[in-house]
């Protein structure tokens, strides 16, 4: 398959290793992996903010950098979700529609379409906690979220469960929102930290040495809340760990 | 120590102390037995108690600051603490009754769709509700708003000589300013609901939908209740508290001259009135006095009674995790000798019912669940929301009380979505929320800076030569790349987290240098 490798601009930037696991792991199935060196954003932080008509122009430049892939795909839950559905600043045309809908995060795409049943190159003997962000909980439904009464899955832990060596803990509160949430971050910081610093302590007295997520956001969120008080616990994208990263 | 007994150990260490009251070793003598008001009086001093966070700074229209009441609430950490753990224990008892129940998510969807038939008949249902009131010999009164409700009450008040209102817990009443128009003319209020009462006589509005004074530790209500009903400064043991309430509401009750209830659900078929409450007190406000005045929104109403039963399995279980409240008060018509009197309120709900993205929300049963899982309001109390209905579903009703006052309110979250999923009538909050901000952008309530900095996010984003000029270095984007996120508290980032560490290269350039050929 074609593939149009999609990097958030905060992966970019800062996290470029979870940019190179997600290309490389792409390949290791096989695919042709192209990254359009085009590509700024998706547009969400100006469409959570309500600007819906500022991200008009960024969202038509997605999609000429994008069109025509058999699908897309990124490594960031919550960009996918606002491509997929909240991506409507600009016309719904069938090429629009089209990007729209061939794009999907990383782990939903090794899950679902990948049908990934090994990962033989990978080994990651430690205690994981695992951080499903709101993205991709409670919109790209990667698992059950506890409020719902509905059957247990868990797309990330079948994948990570496939990974030698992981041993999982549990959080007392499994899915609480950890507090980045975008702006909020930064509007109300003080909330959002607190969650935070909430949400790495639960995660450390629950015994995980690593914090994984489908969301460099959120993982960039709680290292820096666990770096300012002191919480020792290590952050790592979960395609890292499937691409074979030894920690 | 077996791991066991040591989890159990840690669990109770973990947990407030204001949740452990009944432990309390200075309550209790030696003995085991709980201490009396004398002997609790006599317990050793202790350190002067966390002084209470109070709500949200209200100037007239001005938009309300809830980060700024929230970071206040995060500074009283006792407070913050147990209200944390109090409301997700509240969330905890849902799951466990909900997981109790294979039909679960079938009875919400039926709820859900009750509802909405309902909405979309609402004229039809309300006249039927009417006509079978008004046969069981109950006068029904319309009030457009607010003040058509606060004046027919106290019309109906005067016409009977009353001097004083006991009345059950009523978000619709708050709503109303129902309290302080009562104060404005003469007569007196008397809140019933314990919780309530607490924040009557503390002059303070109800924090939570369902635990008004949920926000309180127990010294803060030993402290309002020795300055108004008398009781000892330094007992703040619960028991006696709520003892001492008692002793000094009972009188009022039994003396006063009219009741008022709420309502949770209006049956249009019979015409009857259903309170559901845990301490029985709506029952006092609506049978002790000879006048009854039932004060109801108008989407309260329900067509059948069959369609009850639905809802009173959903209502406790979502808001407390208990199967059902202790009472479920139907109300049909006056008392032998009695009078009863309905007042449907639209105050706004007419136009919120023509809102093509928010008229769901009428929909809400006032369970509260969604403030119970919500971890922003968990962590900044409800009376940082600064208007009558918090949490989720009050940032997507406030705002159509004023759209102006309320406009930072749908900003406090970080839409993650857990309201909606707890909804027992499937309310899709955290996406009204959302729509809510486009709303207000579009109204043009939103701060200019934050306006200049998105406007500016939008151009560079779609410009990728000046994006990739932009961040080229990597110090560079540590200097611009928060500029589309931070808009105008530049350093809101670093207060209280570290900012994180830049990488040798951008993904872009480890690319072009490891796979440049390839294009």
């Amino acid at each position: 398959m074609r593939i149009g490798l999609f990097i958030p601009c905060f992966i970019d930037a800062f996290f470029p290793e979870v940019g190179i696991a997600t290309l490389e792991l792409l390949e290791r199935f096989g695919h042709e992996v192209v990254y359009p060196r085009d590509q700024t954003c998706c547009g969400q932080p100006m469409a959570n903010s309500g600007f819906n008509a500022d991200c008009a122009a960024t969202e038509a430049l997605f999609v000429r950098n994008f069109s025509g892939f058999d699908y897309v795909v990124g490594p960031s839950g919550s960009c996918v979700h606002h491509v997929r559905d909240n991506f409507d600043a600009i016309e719904q045309t069938d090429e629009v529609r089209e990007v729209r809908a061939r794009t999907y995060e990383l782990v939903e795409f090794l899950h679902d379409i990948e049908k990934a049943e090994a990962f033989p190159w990978a080994r990651f003997p430690h205690r994981i906690g695992l951080h499903n962000s709101c993205g991709t909980l409670r919109r790209l439904k990667h698992a059950t979220p506890s409020e719902l009464h509905e059957p247990f899955f868990s797309k990330p832990m079948d994948l990570l469960s496939k990974v030698a060596g992981i041993e999982f803990v549990t959080p007392a509160r499994p899915d609480e929102c950890c507090g980045f949430g975008g702006t909020f971050s930064v509007f109300e910081e003080a909330v959002s930290t607190k969650m935070g610093y909430d949400k790495v302590t639960d995660h450390a007295r629950a015994g995980a040495e690593y914090i994984v997520s489908a969301d460099s956001s959120c993982l960039m969120h709680q290292q820096g809340c666990a770096e300012r008080i002191g919480v020792p616990i290590k952050f790592i994208h979960i395609a890292q760990i499937l691409n074979g990263a030894a920690a | 120590m077996s791991s066991e007994s040591e989890r159990a150990r840690n669990a109770a260490a973990m947990l407030h102390p204001e949740l452990l009251a009944d432990h309390d070793d200075a309550a209790t003598t030696r003995g085991g037995r709980r201490l009396d008001h004398a002997e609790g009086s006599s317990k050793p001093l202790r350190p002067p108690p966390e002084k209470q966070p109070r709500g949200a700074k209200i100037h007239g229209s001005r938009p309300v600051d809830q980060a700024e009441a929230a970071e206040r609430f995060l500074a009283a950490p006792q407070h913050e603490k147990m209200h944390d753990e109090r409301l997700w224990d509240l969330r905890q008892k849902r799951d466990r009754e909900m997981h109790g129940m294979p039909e679960w998510e079938e009875l919400r969807s039926l709820a859900s769709a009750i509802k909405e038939h309902t909405l979309t008949r609402l004229d039809e249902y309300l006249e039927q509700f009417e006509a079978n009131a008004q046969k069981n010999g109950v006068h029904v009164h319309w009030a457009r708003d607010a003040a058509e409700h606060n004046a027919i009450v106290h019309a109906i008040l005067k016409d009977h000589g009353a001097k004083s209102l006991i009345k059950s817990k009523s978000m619709l009443t708050e709503e109303c300013g129902f309290r302080h128009y009562m104060a404005s003319v003469g007569i007196e209020v008397i809140e019933t609901d314990l919780g309530e009462r607490i924040q009557q006589l503390d002059n303070e509005d109800p924090s939570h939908v369902v635990v008004p004074a949920v926000h309180k530790l127990r010294t803060d209500v030993a402290e309002v209740f020795a300055k108004t009903i008398g009781t000892d400064p330094d007992n703040s043991d619960v028991h006696y508290l709520a003892e001492a309430q008692r002793r000094s509401n009972r009188p009022l009750i039994l003396a006063a001259d009219a009741g008022m209830t709420g309502c949770n659900f209006a049956v249009a078929e019979t015409g009857s009135v259903v309170v559901c409450t845990n301490e029985g007190n709506a029952d006092l406000s609506a049978n002790v006095p000879k006048l009854h005045i039932a004060s109801i929104g108008i989407e309260k109403i329900i067509p059948r009674l069959e369609h009850l039963a639905v809802f009173v399995r959903l209502l406790s279980r979502s808001a407390l995790g208990s199967p059902i409240t202790q009472y479920t008060s139907h109300f049909r018509g006056p008392r032998k000798g009695g009078e009863m009197h309905i007042v449907l309120v639209d105050n706004g709900r007419s136009e919120r019912l023509g809102m093509a993205e928010f008229w769901t929300s009428l929909k809400c049963i006032r369970c509260g669940a969604c403030m119970n899982t919500c971890p922003v309001y968990r962590r900044s109390g409800g009376l940082s929301y600064g208007a009558t209905y918090s949490g989720p579903i009050g940032l997507i009703i406030d705002p159509t009380f004023n759209a102006r006052k309320y406009s930072n309110l749908p900003f406090a979250s970080t839409l993650n979505g857990s309201c909606s999923n707890v909804c027992p009538v499937k309310i899709n909050i955290h996406e009204q929320i959302y729509a809510w901000r486009r709303e207000l952008v579009k109204l043009h309530e939103v701060p200019f800076a934050k306006k200049a900095a998105m406007k500016a996010a939008g151009e560079l984003l779609s410009r990728p030569a000046a994006y990739r000029a932009a961040i080229t270095a990597t110090n560079a984007a540590l200097a611009h790349l928060p500029r589309f996120v931070i808009y105008s508290r530049l350093d809101a980032w670093g207060k209280h987290r570290e900012v994180p560490h830049p990488p040798k290269q951008t993904f872009h350039s480890w690319y072009q240098a490891n796979r440049g050929g390839k294009r």
